[in-house]
């Protein structure tokens, strides 16, 4: 049940990763909005401002995901746990091969416009994206299905 | 109307004299005397020069011709595209046009004026005699052979006249600029007049070949029949072309096959030719039939069989090694060769012409327009021309040459003996002409691949490296309220957009159509309305325009410089503060700048101290902050001062400065707290931070600890520590770049001092960084010269502050890394606070979208930045590339020196984020990769050994070079520093600059004469021969320079002659030699007087100062002087020679 909301809260994050990174990709190239193309606009300002809030959300989402892994072992939930097993461990990874940096994050933005790494991190955010997705409806099913083998016994018993 | 304004700037005046538009021209030339051929050409033409401006029929540019015009211009394109395939020779495709240009308007302008034209058209070829007669015949004749023929002969004539405009009026932009319109308006008479004859040709039902016909008119009768060309291979219709470029194209047409043919022609003394042509034709032709279908890329070289060229090429084909130097005789090439390229056949063939042949023709077509074959004979007029010299040089210019298969592992001397210039775009003439420069933009491959797949299969790198803001010795600027850009792209407008009519002009990037503005009708140069084509800023590639108050955020900033100066004792030590105090001192007023300039200086060593220089005050007050941990302004306001009204103040600081801290016995290092105290204070206003420091900072934020540890400094396993150690110097960075504070590093230090993680703050706020290892005022005079003098340029060099870059690309292309200083603020926008002359960047491209109707691609950079002198302005380069199809004309676009510079770059990104034997055999693999996917799609006959194209025949070579470079060696000792620094140089350093870094040129310099030599100034430069890296190179009783860049080395000989000795280094003998030497005497003999001529002029060329170390056979230098003998082995490298076994072992696997 718990999962099930978080989920949707990771959904959530992982769209705005995308839109993120699609924004950062896309951002200038359609100039047609940018009259004036060399300046900063305040325009391009604010989406810069918007890419950065996006990205610092990557720390909550791993925490996020972690404290519900964290649950299913407690509740036992094995095979809920194995499927999310690998995602945990690639956070892990992706948390600790990030770049040098004081503060937390995950993205240096001096390199972020590296085309692979941009392509990278939009793929990224397109499988979390699936993954989530799938997720949701899973526990989803487990929920009601869980729900309805605690309501139905009553049910008949009446 | 327009009040457009229009000057030609100089810029610092490095004293290039790279030339805008109509000049740039000049500039095309003089690059290509070196290649050989041209020089040829220009003699030949120069005769001609009054006639070529003659014809400009301004009116007829306007009227409608241009629909008519797709077969025609088309027909041209085809041309270049077609012959590409087969063996492209760039820079044959190029010439043609400039002769077609002028020999063709004759003919067609025939027409509207066809009296005085035909004359000269006729008279100027060069071959007359032979021409004239073959062509007359041939009428009769199948077509093919005869046009070519034709073409060829005419050609010559007009090549002159192209050369000629721009090259009179060269020195002034505006003339320049009308001279330019010249040609225009030629071509543009030549393409309405052309469409009537080239209907009635029509009937023949082969719209390309009927153009050529066409032109011939005025010799020829009209009824001829169209020679069976391949119809198709003229078709290609380019969309992207503007009326500009295809007027000149148009008169093109007619050259395209020929234009290999009318080159060579052209070049050589026409007698000669002739009668060459003669004698080999009859017992070419039989051979050549069969083979016509193998379509070998050799062939161009195999061609006429003139002299020493053909003998040269023919050779390297063989593989047999013939004497290149021996010249064969014509016939005898061909026959040894089992191919005939198919533009010999045609010329040489006309009188004998079988029937079959134009039907061979045809179905050839592709090669038999490449007819590169001819442009040898230009380089080869005479044997005496055969100087390997020429031939090397004419090499790389020559597209049939650059596809000529090397045998690298046969070939010893592949060293060109001049420096290797850039090879020329596959473009027509009028279209190269206007190019931009390839000193300010230059592409890996000359020819852009159609399509990611095609670029995968050839496995070379695609990217541009540019040198944006070089100096310019001239430059357009144009003020005008509005500046005409694409309202889609926002592409500025350029030479290569095409004007649909008077009124509308198509995007060269986008291909929208847009209007153009009224004041744009209005031509400031020639004072005409109504020729929009002649503006300046369609007839240069390079132009800076003014801006108006919309491309600025805020007034522009006054010119700020900040001095952030180490006084720790380690700092008082070396003894740099005196020689930055009186270098600021000497050149004060040359600090660009305007009324508004202001200065500061902050030192630093455990405490911050800041000094105030208010106005009024009667001597400098220095303020302390001694709280490094919360640093804070004490007086905002009077700390950054004006210049002019208190340049006493100023000039007191820097006189007491350097006693000032004689005695302290501080040797801690505050950096972190310094620069974020200068960043404090320049951020309300932007500007430029100089940051000098000189040893590792070891003291609050920033700190830094040593990494290095001595003893792996030769270790073979992996280089440790590349990466920075903290992100505090990129942090800092990234908010002085969002402030438009710009930070230059100066390290002197003999200790370690992080240039991994200090470099950050520089290379992300666009800085420049200087390392001057084992700096010290008494013991290392070499270095404290090169100090001076850096910090002289450094100080009145040109800068922009505010600085943005974007660079665009026609739809397709999209840029995937940049590479340099910076901050990249988004994909194709880079944020510059500080622009200098002496940047380069470099940018990896990739294909997104498949290239499949375009016969060129345009790339344009836009550098928006703030003069010191508080004006906005736009200095916008575009850059036109052909788009190719086939893996062979990639390779023949190839430019190496622009791939080694680009492989260089990523290999540096390599080596930071993995490691750097991961870069290293990516280098390795990348030299591989490209020879063996050349072996593969591009060769059409296998043969042993490790083949390369002529003009890739340097890349092994020059990976081999950069796998010894400082950056990137393993098992010889080198300093993380200065590893890092050279990693540093290779990323920022204009490619010119960066390749003497990656491959040392050296000269013998004890028999200097001046045979050859360069006049400038009225000085004599003696040109010495390049000479490999080999010890085998060198001898006990010469003297060697060699130039590595920022640093040169005189090894002197054992038993060099004492003549040498006493005449230049002014020596009794060799034992007198002092241990260190870093000057050369000033003699008054002739020897003393070259040598110090060809070194100050190898200085001259390049915005930093090289120090000159003289090395004796004991002196400690010497080791560092025999490991650049790149092509030998060391203890821990292969030799050239084991390095290319080795390539071929991977490529045959």
């Amino acid at each position: 049940m718990l999962a099930l909301l978080l989920t949707a809260a990771l959904i959530f994050f992982a769209i705005w990763h995308i839109i993120a990174f699609d924004e950062l990709k896309t951002d200038y190239k359609n100039p047609i909005d940018q009259c004036n193309t060399l300046n900063p606009t305040i325009d391009e300002v604010k989406k810069i401002k918007r890419v950065k809030i996006a990205l610092k959300l990557v720390l909550p989402e791993y925490l996020i995901h972690f404290f519900f892994c964290v649950m299913f072992l407690c509740a036992t939930e094995w095979l809920t746990l194995t499927l999310n097993l690998p995602l945990l461990a690639y956070h892990v990874w992706r948390y600790t091969s990030r770049p040098v940096m004081s503060g937390p994050g995950l993205y240096d933005p001096t390199t972020i416009m590296n085309a692979d790494i941009l392509a990278y991190c939009q793929k990224e955010g397109w499988c979390k994206l699936a993954f989530y997705l799938l997720s949701f409806f899973y526990y989803l099913y487990g929920y009601v299905f869980s729900s309805s083998r605690l309501f139905t016994p009553d049910y008949f018993l009446i | 109307m327009s009040t457009a304004g229009f000057n030609s700037q100089n810029g610092t005046g490095t004293g290039q004299t790279y030339a805008n538009g109509p000049t740039q021209n000049p500039v095309a030339l003089q690059q290509t005397p070196g290649v050989g051929y041209s020089m040829n050409h220009q003699q030949a033409y120069n005769p001609m020069q009054a006639k070529a401006p003659a014809p400009p029929g301004p009116g007829l540019y306007p009227s409608g011709p241009y629909q008519p015009i797709p077969p025609i211009s088309s027909y041209l394109l085809g041309p270049q595209v077609t012959s590409y395939p087969s063996s492209p020779g760039h820079p044959l495709l190029t010439r043609p046009p400039m002769g077609a240009t002028p020999s063709h308007t004759p003919p067609l302008s025939a027409s509207p004026i066809p009296g005085p034209r035909m004359p000269p058209a006729q008279a100027t070829p060069p071959p007359p005699a032979v021409s004239s007669s073959s062509y007359y015949q041939n009428p009769q004749q199948p077509m093919a052979p005869v046009w070519q023929y034709n073409a060829a002969t005419p050609p010559m004539g007009p090549a002159p006249s192209m050369n000629t405009p721009p090259r009179g009026p060269v020195t002034n932009h505006v003339n320049q600029a009308a001279g330019l319109a010249g040609p225009l308006p030629q071509s543009a008479a030549v393409y309405s007049s052309a469409p009537p004859p080239h209907m009635s040709s029509r009937p023949a039902q082969f719209s390309g070949p009927g153009l050529p016909p066409t032109s011939m008119h005025g010799y020829t009768q009209p009824g001829t029949a169209p020679p069976p060309m391949a119809p198709q291979a003229y078709q290609p219709v380019r969309p992207a072309y503007g009326p500009p470029p295809t007027g000149p194209p148009s008169s093109m047409k007619p050259t395209l096959p020929p234009t290999g043919t009318s080159v060579a022609s052209a070049t050589p003394p026409p007698p000669n030719v002739d009668a060459q042509c003669g004698g080999v034709v009859p017992n070419v032709l039989p051979p050549t039939e069969p083979d016509f279908q193998e379509g070998d890329i050799e062939c161009p070289g195999t061609v006429a069989g003139n002299g020493p060229q053909a003998a040269n090429s023919y050779n390297h084909v063989d593989n047999r090694m013939a004497g290149p130097t021996q010249p064969a005789p014509p016939g005898r090439h061909l026959g040894h060769y089992p191919s005939l390229p198919p533009g010999y056949q045609n010329t040489s063939a006309p009188p004998v012409n079988p029937p079959m042949h134009p039907a061979m023709q045809a179905a050839t077509q592709p090669y038999t327009q490449a007819p590169q074959p001819f442009q040898q004979p230009p380089g080869g007029p005479g044997p005496a021309q055969l100087s390997p010299s020429m031939a090397a040089m004419s090499l790389q210019s020559n597209t049939p040459e650059a596809l000529r298969v090397v045998n690298l592992l046969q070939e010893r001397n592949l060293l060109p003996p001049s420096p290797v210039s850039a090879p020329t775009p596959c473009l027509p003439q009028d279209l190269q002409k206007l190019n931009c420069s390839p000193e300010v933009f230059r592409s890996t491959l000359t020819s852009i691949p159609q399509t990611q797949a095609l670029l995968n299969k050839a496995k070379m790198p695609l990217g541009l490296l540019l040198h944006p803001f070089k100096d310019l010795s001239q430059l357009p600027v144009v003020t005008s309220s509005t500046i005409v850009r694409c309202r889609s792209c926002r592409t500025y407008i350029n030479p290569f957009v095409s004007f649909l009519d008077q009124r509308r002009w198509k995007c060269n990037l986008c291909y929208r159509v847009n209007d153009v503005p009224e004041e744009f009708m209005y031509n400031p140069v020639s004072r005409s309305y109504g020729e929009p084509h002649k503006r300046p800023e369609v007839q240069n590639a390079t132009i800076e325009f003014i801006a108006p108050s919309e491309y600025m955020l805020r007034p522009p900033q006054p010119a700020v410089y900040l001095f952030v100066l180490d006084v720790s004792h380690n700092a008082v030590e070396t003894g740099f503060l005196s020689v930055f105090c009186q270098s600021v001192l000497d050149n004060i007023d040359a600090l660009p700048g305007d009324s508004r300039t202001k200065v500061g200086f902050i030192t630093f060593d455990s405490t911050i101290h800041f000094y105030n220089l208010q106005e009024g005050l009667s001597q400098p007050q220095m303020l302390i902050v001694s709280d490094i941990e919360d640093i804070f302004l004490p007086t905002p306001d009077s700390l950054l001062v004006n210049l002019n009204e208190c340049k006493e103040l100023v000039q007191d600081l820097l006189k007491s400065l350097p006693s000032l801290f004689e005695k302290t016995m501080e040797t801690q290092s505050a950096l972190g707290s310094a620069l974020q105290a200068a960043f404090k204070l320049l951020s309300p206003t932007g500007g430029r931070m100089s940051v000098f420091q000189t040893q590792l900072p070891n003291l609050g934020v920033g700190a830094l600890q040593s990494r290095e540890d001595p003893n792996q400094r030769a270790s073979s396993k992996d280089i440790q520590h590349l990466s920075p150690a903290t992100d505090f110097y990129k942090k800092l960075a990234l908010d002085c770049s969002g402030q438009q504070v710009a930070v230059d590093l100066f390290l002197l230090s003999a200790q370690y001092c992080d240039m991994a993680s200090l470099g950050c703050i520089s290379r992300y706020s666009a800085g420049s960084v200087y390392y001057y290892p084992s700096y010290h005022h008494r013991h290392n005079p070499a270095q404290v010269e090169r100090f001076q003098k850096d910090l002289k340029r450094y100080l009145t060099r040109k800068i922009g502050f505010e600085a943005v870059m974007r660079i665009r690309c026609t739809k397709g292309l999209s840029i995937h890394t940049f590479h340099g200083n910076f901050f990249v603020r988004s994909t194709d926008l880079l944020s510059l606070p500080n622009v200098n002359p002496d940047a380069g960047f470099a940018v990896q491209m990739s294909i997104e979208e498949n290239l499949d109707d375009m016969q060129v691609v345009s790339f344009q950079a836009a550098l928006l930045y703030t003069s010191s002198k508080g004006e906005r302005r736009i200095r916008v380069h575009t850059l036109c590339l052909p788009v190719a199809n086939s893996v062979s004309d990639i390779f023949a676009g190839a430019d190496v020196q622009a791939i080694t510079g680009l492989l260089a770059c990523m290999a540096v990104d390599r080596s930071v984020t993995a490691s750097l034997s991961d870069a290293r055999d990516a280098m390795i693999n990348a030299s591989i990769d490209s020879l063996s996917s050349y072996r593969q799609f591009a060769l059409t006959i296998q043969q042993p050994g490790l083949l390369a194209p002529t003009c890739l025949r340097l890349f092994p070579l020059y990976i081999l070079a950069l796998l010894k470079q400082k950056a990137f060696r393993t098992g010889t000792s080198t300093r993380l520093d200065e590893r890092m620094f050279a990693m540093y140089q290779l990323k920022y350093q204009p490619l010119a600059f960066a390749m003497l870094m990656i491959h040392p040129a050296l000269y013998r310099v004890d028999d200097l004469t001046d045979e050859g030599a360069l006049n400038i100034n009225e000085r004599t430069i003696p040109q010495p021969a390049i000479l490999q890296l080999s010890v085998e190179k060198l001898s006990r009783e010469g003297a060697f320079l060699m130039d590595a860049g920022t640093v040169m080395y005189l090894w002197i000989g054992r038993n060099c002659h004492p003549n040498f000795l006493t005449q230049v280094l002014g020596v009794p003998n060799y034992a007198a030699l002092p241990d260190n030497l870093y000057l050369l005497p000033e003699l008054d003999t002739a020897e003393s007087q070259r040598t110090r001529a060809f070194i100050g002029w190898l200085r001259d060329q390049r915005p930093f100062f090289p120090s000159l170390h003289i090395i004796r056979d004991e002196s400690q230098l010497k080791p560092v002087f025999m490991q650049s003998m790149i092509e030998d082995r060391t203890e821990s490298a292969l030799s050239y020679y084991e390095f290319l076994l080795h390539v071929q072992q991977q490529i045959s696997k």
